[in-house]
């Protein structure tokens, strides 16, 4: 694993198993949702899929494993705060928004008026891939999450999404 | 049985109805008959049997005049099956000549029993009792003629003279006979056991010594002492009482008394299987059935009390057992061992899986531990969650 800095949490057995006393379950799930945030920003990943393996859920070093049912959980204590979203009805397919949708939509478009970007268009990609945006958060954001964070500015008037040929752009107010 | 007559079961005009029971059976001396499953209705003159229903409708059935009866025993059959019952021996007179015909008129026994599925009821073998001691027949019969004064003397006949003497010392030596077979059957099981035991308790020894290494002269001595101490002078029966609250209290009484001293020394808390092991190796021969020890767990007052898990787990506690205290020492243990499971707490404790399981849970739910299912089972740990907060 590389530089991720894990929290104690981690390599402590029970962590794997979601409790069942009341405060304990509380401060558990607080634990989670934080880690889980981190990792993903970490990893700069929107995508996770339940029942896909990766060390986040699974610690080879202490064998211990959250079950999908525990994943779910926390997913779900995610979504309240508007971290994270599923993409399908069954719920297997989520979203993690390391921002809220619209405060990422507040990020980009401060990016975006600081870099004299307004009443201008500018393609997605240079938004998440191109050299002005290499230095920002977003930078590598998946396409899908930025694609309804935008949509939460065109809501409040800030932006307009448009699609031209096959390529997505946005226009900043 | 040659005393026993068809009629109709009708009162006659001075006959009074007394009581009845039902689900009996009669013997002809100690031979079952086929009259079974009836019904008996107890006149002041007569007693009746018929088949069910034959009775109320005045059918005729079998009567039999209470002049013949001369006495009444009882007589407990006893069977490890069914538990005891009660059978009620009536002892007859000779037949008189002007009796109607009835079943069996050949037969030759002095006495025939009656006997319910579940032993005699006792308030009709009481007014059975009364009944034939009032002898209410007599006044009637000798006040109209001389004929009651004739049919009475085969009876007198019995009972005087050298003759009836005899027959009385013979029929009481066989009641002796008879008891003293019935009192020694449980304990001829018990002797036929008795070898097996011994053996058993030779081997249990053995092994503790093998366990233990050396046992201590002290403890060998202590562990003496317990089984020494384990008996009750006089357990509390059924039979002593009359409702089943009052026989429920007063074994919850004993219950506390038997237990008070165990419960204290394996650390305030027993699983019910092993109160009730502990109780009725303290009784003896006079077990108890585990309904009737959870009915009387249930109305236990005083220092302890029937307390049921969330787990559904049930035991007798001390009143004085309290769950932080156990949260808290349980907690140590764990701690000592960073985690644990309940075979583990169980084996460190020598306490039962149940009594193990029932503490990490208590100490669980109280925040002190936390729980880790894995593919290993059920492990215990201190709760860090809380305490690195």
């Amino acid at each position: 694993m590389d530089d991720f800095d894990w929290p104690w949490e981690y390599n402590f057995p029970p962590f794997f198993t979601i409790q069942l006393h009341g405060k304990t379950k509380e401060l558990q799930l607080s634990v989670w949702t934080n880690l889980v945030l981190k990792y993903f920003r970490h990893h700069r990943e929107s995508q996770y899929t339940i029942g896909d393996e990766i060390v986040l859920f699974s610690n080879q070093q202490i064998q211990r494993k959250l079950s999908n049912d525990g994943i779910l959980l926390i997913l779900e204590e995610l979504e309240k705060s508007g971290n994270a979203a599923p993409v399908d009805k069954k719920r297997l397919q989520w979203e993690i928004y390391w921002h809220p949708l619209d405060e990422w939509g507040n990020i980009i478009y401060q990016w975006a008026s600081d870099n004299g970007m307004t009443n201008t268009v500018c393609t997605l990609y240079e938004i998440s891939q191109g050299e002005s945006s290499a230095n920002e958060e977003f930078f590598g954001l998946d396409q899908s999450v930025l694609v309804k964070a935008l949509k939460t500015l065109q809501a409040k008037q800030k932006c307009e999404l448009m699609s031209f040929d096959d390529n997505e752009g946005v226009k900043f107010f | 049985m040659n005393r026993i007559e068809y009629s109709q079961s009708k009162l006659r005009e001075d006959e009074t109805y007394v009581s009845k029971d039902k689900g009996v059976k009669l013997y002809d001396g100690d031979e079952k008959t086929s009259y079974e499953d009836g019904e008996v209705v107890l006149t002041s003159h007569r007693l009746f049997w018929g088949r069910p229903g034959e009775i109320s409708r005045g059918r005729t059935v079998l009567c039999l005049h209470l002049k013949y009866i001369q006495s009444i025993d009882e007589e407990s059959a006893s069977s490890f099956v069914f538990g005891r019952k009660k059978r009620i021996i009536l002892h007859l007179s000779m037949p008189t000549r002007d009796k109607s015909p009835g079943p069996n008129d050949n037969s030759l026994a002095n006495f025939i029993k009656l006997s319910g599925r579940n032993g005699m009821d006792e308030d009709f073998v009481k007014s059975l009792n009364e009944t034939v001691a009032a002898k209410v027949w007599e006044i009637s019969t000798n006040n109209q003629s001389t004929n009651a004064a004739k049919a009475k003397s085969p009876r007198i006949q019995l009972r005087t003279g050298i003759v009836g003497i005899e027959r009385n010392l013979q029929e009481k030596q066989k009641q002796t006979d008879d008891s003293i077979q019935l009192a020694f059957q449980d304990l001829s099981k018990l002797m036929t056991m008795a070898k097996d035991m011994v053996g058993l308790s030779k081997v249990i020894s053995a092994k503790i010594r093998e366990r233990q290494g050396d046992i201590s002269e002290d403890e060998t001595v202590r562990f003496k002492a317990y089984l020494m101490s384990l008996g009750i002078d006089d357990p509390v029966t059924r039979e002593g009482y009359q409702s089943s609250s009052e026989y429920y209290s007063n074994l919850a009484r004993q219950i506390c008394e038997i237990l008070l001293d165990p419960i204290t020394e394996v650390g305030g808390m027993m699983s019910l299987a092993d109160v009730y092991c502990r109780v009725n190796r303290a009784r003896g021969l006079e077990l108890l059935s585990p309904e009737d020890l959870l009915n009387a767990c249930r109305v236990l007052s005083g220092p302890m009390k029937l307390r049921q898990f969330p787990s559904g787990a049930m035991v007798v506690q001390l009143e004085s057992h309290d769950d932080e205290a156990v949260a808290a020492a349980t907690l140590e243990v764990v701690e000592e061992k960073e985690s644990m499971s309940v075979e583990e707490l169980a084996r460190l404790l020598s306490i039962s899986m149940i009594l193990a399981q029932e503490r990490l849970l208590t100490a669980e739910r109280v925040g002190n531990l936390c729980r880790d299912e894995s593919m290993e089972g059920l492990r215990f740990f201190p709760n860090l969650f809380l305490k690195n907060k």
